[in-house]
């Protein structure tokens, strides 16, 4: 039986706001148990709920960039069930009317190819606290600084047929919402969340098959993990004549398998009504030109137009555009003068591996884009040789993160290090003529016909003269020397 | 109201009511029901419903902190915590 | 001392006739004497009280006082008061101690009446007759073996007895307005969004607002100036300004357009009230007012629409009380599900159990569009109703009640025949309309209020209009007496 995969996903990011969405308490990771929830985040008698406009704007600035539909009118409403990290008995979110919906984001696959995913709808809701299970003699203890968070949910449409499909969207609308600024997409600290919504149908059948609902994905791995142990599950259980039975499930990263959630929450008939405290949500012209014009230049049109601009591989410029400030950081070099391919060569390669290693951001790394350019400077102008220049980079990295963090510059480093390229040829002439008279054997060989040596010359000169010596000098004079008899 | 509905209305508003109190319950809820149903009666064909007697819409704050953290006080009401958490039985997955 | 308004008692503190801290001594006295009969007062605030009192005698002796200044006052112990118990007349918050002042407490503050303590309730607000409050019914001083009314039966009997010149209340369906009407007092509920709902525990946001029982339209007028204005913590606080209401109360009503609403004058009316608020209609008539009939279609049904719009909402708004971060928690509760039905089962009383079943009956899947969407749609038609009625006439009347006060117990035996008393005020709150009650005469001895409903924001008129008849007559000016003399 060929079966096809059906995949929805759920994320929820985290609105980058500085207060919650409905107090004026804080949103700032990790502060003591709390310590940020307000009488409003708590749900304390008599308080009621005020919408922070900035978590709004974003809203609508996603609603831009997915070529969605902003709403002009939505409506808050209530989503009612009991749950420790749900202080008021309701969680404030938005059903009937969400801020946008009916948008697109494009997704590349591995093979290149391209596929348009539907974005049924993003809305505006609260996030819940937290349960920590510590054991305080058999009780879970509730931390509600979490408890107001603004969220934004976004749905998309049943698009996706394959984990990698589903990955490739999870990775995109991560990418979108860091390059507007909305959310800062960390998984770890839980402010990009995703659940999956997953089923199977014989391929050719039209109606969709029972789906599960599959929570706690917070990495891309996990993700594709968990869709397919989901995915190989339910086929089983349908191949053995058995039913899924819709639910909700958990995904574990131990084991690397699903199970249904303990606590029943199908069972819950959410009660949905307009939320009384609060107004209808109008978003006028006014906002939506302020929000258009605020919008960055987003991903997929940076990447193109590096591809366009700068003549690189499809390849290099998804890779530089991977995040704003990578893409910011090469801007930075190519202006400077810097040609477009060395500099991604040298971003795309030694110093994403630098960063890599100490696992940094490039926002964070201590070779800026200023210092960068120095170093390559010098490699074009013929200063130093391209593997040199590593060491260079190196020294200037080194330099940046030791205990006072003062960076050196290149040029400090070539000077003192003595890195300067040989460029006169008489020295190499010189140089030269020592390997070839050191070296009587190979030079019978190479002249009476083993090509295969020109590259050991190469390499003794390049090691007589601590690789300064200029490579493409290096070559023609040996070409010369080494055929003269 | 039956007492199956009554029972499972009481679940989802998480009401603990006593097997002997169910009777009255369905009694007194069957009686307000009744009394809602003559809504059926109205003529509603083509009229919106209201959901705030005000046409306003709604304000938006500016995103700033204003609260600072008063949890001493705020917890000086709540019946169990411990390291600044409120307890609750365990929480199953 | 006790038989002046706030008016004259402001007057007098101001002029230096006495102090406040002489006055309030002398109602904390009474209060100590008479309260244990009617149970009015939950909680004395007898220090909080003297020094505010010294306070406001300093500020007038250095002439800073307004015409407030000193006024004792009760509130309703639904408004959360800082540092003091706050029980909302239930066992679930009966030890609960607020850490805020509601916004109205917080303004009347600032005018500087003196708060002596806080009044007895119905549970959350809900029923008529202050019978289901958990510390006890209140008695009627105009007979003690009667409802006050409710559900602000501790204000309206405090004021009533001449315990306090005047106090806060809240109106959800009639709870300021039908109290005052049984007690022989002048209550004033204001338009929806007048007043700041920030701080006053929630029943039904979309109905709920908070006003004034006192002596005189004189007096309604002057706290409500203080109370009113527009709060950015309640997003359903209107931002429009404050007219100066005392400056309106003379205004003559020659021309003013009085309708009388016909559905009103039905069944259920006792004719004895009938004939009293006729009377008072003629009244009118000889200050200049032409009255004439009105009809309310739609009217009819204000009663079960409010008993589906009011449940659905209170259900939602008291999901917060789950014995996890306030309130009452039941003892040794065997697990999460055995918390939250105790702590609830246990801390709330019958009708406020019968009230979240029904709403959450009303909300639930499948029910939601024949109740709840249906109830609002009928109440659309209620508030046209009202709007088109005030296109010929400038206020519309009728009977505050159905019946004067009843005896306590005598329509505790079904809840519908108890939610029938509020016939007549609960439309003005589905149209969120301002409406007040005034003492029109007597019936065999016990009071009989007049209704006035106005155009959203015309509190002005209304309280000139009760404040004209009340300048003709002495009914607002009658005591109980006997053992409240």
């Amino acid at each position: 039986m060929d079966w096809e995969t059906i995949i929805g996903l759920e994320i929820h990011a985290q609105l980058a706001t500085k207060s919650k969405i409905f107090s004026g308490a804080s949103t700032a990771y990790g502060a003591p148990p709390n310590s940020q929830a307000c009488l409003v985040d708590l749900g304390y008698p008599g308080v009621l709920p005020v919408l922070n406009g900035a978590a709004v704007r974003m809203a609508v600035v996603f609603g831009l960039a997915t070529d969605a539909t902003v709403a002009a009118r939505s409506v808050f409403a209530r989503k009612n069930y009991f749950y420790p990290d749900l202080p008021k008995g309701y969680q404030i979110s938005q059903y009937e009317l969400p801020v946008v919906h009916d948008g697109r984001i494009e997704i590349r696959l591995d093979s290149g190819e391209r596929k348009t995913i539907g974005i049924t709808r993003a809305h505006l809701e609260e996030d819940a606290g937290k349960s920590l299970h510590e054991n305080y003699q058999g009780l879970s203890g509730i931390d509600l600084n979490r408890a107001g968070t603004p969220l934004l949910e976004i749905v998309s449409e049943p698009d996706l047929r394959s984990a990698k499909e589903a990955v490739a969207y999870m990775k995109a609308i991560h990418q979108l919402v860091r390059y507007l600024g909305i959310c800062d997409g960390n998984l770890q600290e839980g402010s990009f969340r995703c659940d999956a919504n997953v089923s199977v149908r014989p391929r050719g059948r039209h109606e969709f098959g029972t789906r599960t609902e599959t929570k706690n994905l917070n990495s891309f791995r996990f993700v594709e993990r968990a869709i397919n142990h989901e995915v190989e599950r339910q086929v089983d259980i349908l191949e053995s004549g058995g039913r899924v039975v819709q639910e909700t499930r958990l995904y574990d990263p131990d084991r690397d398998e699903t199970r249904p959630m303990r606590t029943k929450e199908e069972a819950n008939d959410y009660r949905y009504f307009p939320d009384p405290d609060l107004l209808p949500l109008v978003v006028g012209t006014d906002m939506v030109d302020a929000a258009r014009a605020s919008m960055p230049e987003l991903p997929w049109v940076k990447r193109d137009r590096f591809v366009e601009q700068y003549g690189l591989s499809e390849y290099d410029a998804d890779v530089l555009t991977v995040s704003r400030a990578s893409a910011d950081y090469y801007e930075a070099v190519v202006r400077s003068g810097i040609d477009p391919k060395l500099a991604a060569n040298w971003v795309t390669g030694e110093l994403a591996g630098a960063l890599n290693k100490a696992g940094l951001d490039i926002a964070d790394s201590p070779v800026d884009s200023k210092s960068l350019v120095q170093i390559l400077v010098r490699v074009e102008d013929g200063t130093i040789s391209g593997k040199l220049a590593k060491d260079v980079f190196e020294e200037v990295w080194a330099s940046a993160t030791s205990a006072d963090g003062t960076p050196v510059s290149a040029d400090e480093v070539i000077e003192s290090k003595g890195l300067r390229q040989i460029t006169d040829a008489g020295a190499v002439e010189a140089v030269i003529r020592e390997v070839m008279a050191a070296n009587p054997q190979q030079l019978e060989k190479y002249r009476s016909g083993k090509d295969k040596l020109f590259g050991f010359f190469v390499g003794q000169v390049m090691k007589a003269t601590g690789s300064k010596a200029n490579p493409t000098l290096v070559n023609d004079l040996l070409k010369s020397m080494l055929a003269d008899r | 109201m039956n007492r199956n509905e009554v029972e499972s209305i009481a679940h989802l508003a998480r009401l603990a009511i006593a097997d002997e109190e169910i009777a009255v319950y369905v009694e007194n809820l069957s009686r307000i029901i009744e009394f809602v149903n003559q809504l059926d009666r109205a003529d509603t064909e083509g009229v919106d419903p209201m959901a705030h007697p005000l046409h306003m819409t709604q304000p938006l704050r500016e995103d700033g902190v204003t609260e600072a953290d008063q949890r001493e006080l705020y917890q000086q009401n709540a019946p169990a915590v411990q390291h600044g958490l409120y307890l609750v039985p365990k929480v199953l997955d | 001392m006790h038989e002046m308004t706030v008016a004259q008692a402001g007057r007098a503190i101001a002029a230096r006739q006495f102090g406040s801290e002489e006055l309030v001594r002398h109602l904390l006295e009474r209060i100590g004497r008479l309260n244990p009969e009617l149970n009015a007062f939950l909680t004395l605030t007898e220090d909080h009280a003297l020094a505010a009192a010294r306070a406001a005698d300093a500020c007038v002796a250095a002439g800073d006082g307004g015409p407030l200044t000193g006024v004792p006052i009760a509130h309703k112990d639904i408004f959360c008061t800082a540092g003091v118990t706050t029980t909302c007349g239930s066992h679930m918050l009966e030890n609960f101690v607020s850490p805020y002042d509601a916004t109205v407490v917080e303004r009347l503050n600032a005018a500087g009446t003196v708060m002596l303590g806080k009044t007895n309730m119905d549970e959350f607000a809900m029923g008529s007759s202050n019978e289901t409050s958990w510390f006890g019914p209140v008695r009627n001083p105009w007979d003690t073996a009667r409802v006050p009314g409710g559900s602000s039966g501790g204000s309206a009997a405090a004021v009533a007895a001449r315990l306090v010149p005047a106090a806060t209340g809240t109106d959800t369906g009639g709870s300021i307005r039908q109290p005052a009407a049984l007690t022989g007092i002048t209550g004033i509920k204001p338009t929806y969004g007048r007043v700041s709902r920030y701080g006053m525990i929630a029943f039904a946001s979309s109905l709920d607002q908070a006003g004034v029982l006192a002596r005189s339209a004189e007096d309604a007028a002057l706290l409500l100036g203080a109370m009113s204005g527009h709060d950015a913590r309640d997003s359903t606080s209107v931002d429009a300004p404050v007219p100066d209401y005392a400056a309106q109360l003379d205004a003559p009503l020659e021309g003013l357009t009085v309708g009388l609403v016909e559905e009103f004058f039905d069944e259920g009316l006792e004719p004895a009230n009938a004939a009293v608020v006729e009377a008072a209609l003629k009244v009118l008539e000889g200050l200049g007012a032409k009255v004439r009939r009105v009809s309310l279609p739609g009217i009819g049904l204000s009663v079960p629409t409010y008993y589906v719009v009011a449940p659905a909402e209170c259900s939602s708004n008291l999901a917060r009380f789950d014995g996890v971060r306030f309130g009452y928690r039941a003892a040794q509760p065997r697990d999460l599900e055995d918390l939250y039905k105790r702590s609830r089962g246990e801390g709330f009383g019958a009708e406020v159990k019968r009230r979240i079943m029904t709403g959450t009956y009303v909300l639930s899947a499948g029910y939601f569009d024949a109740y709840y969407l249906k109830a609002q749609r009928v109440r659309q038609i209620i508030a046209a109703g009202f709007s088109e009625a005030f296109e010929s006439v400038d206020v519309v009347v009728g009977p505050t009640t159905p019946t004067p006060a009843f005896e306590i117990g005598s329509k505790t035996h079904d809840p519908v025949t108890m939610y029938l008393n509020d016939i007549y005020t609960i439309g003005v709150n589905l149209a969120g309309l301002p409406g007040l009650s005034l003492p029109c005469g007597f019936v065999d001895g016990l009071p009989v209020g007049l209704q006035i409903v106005g155009r959203a924001f015309d509190e002005g008129r209304i309280l000139n209009v009760a404040h004209r008849f009340q300048r003709e007559t002495d009914w607002h000016t009658r005591s109980p007496g006997g053992a409240f003399a």
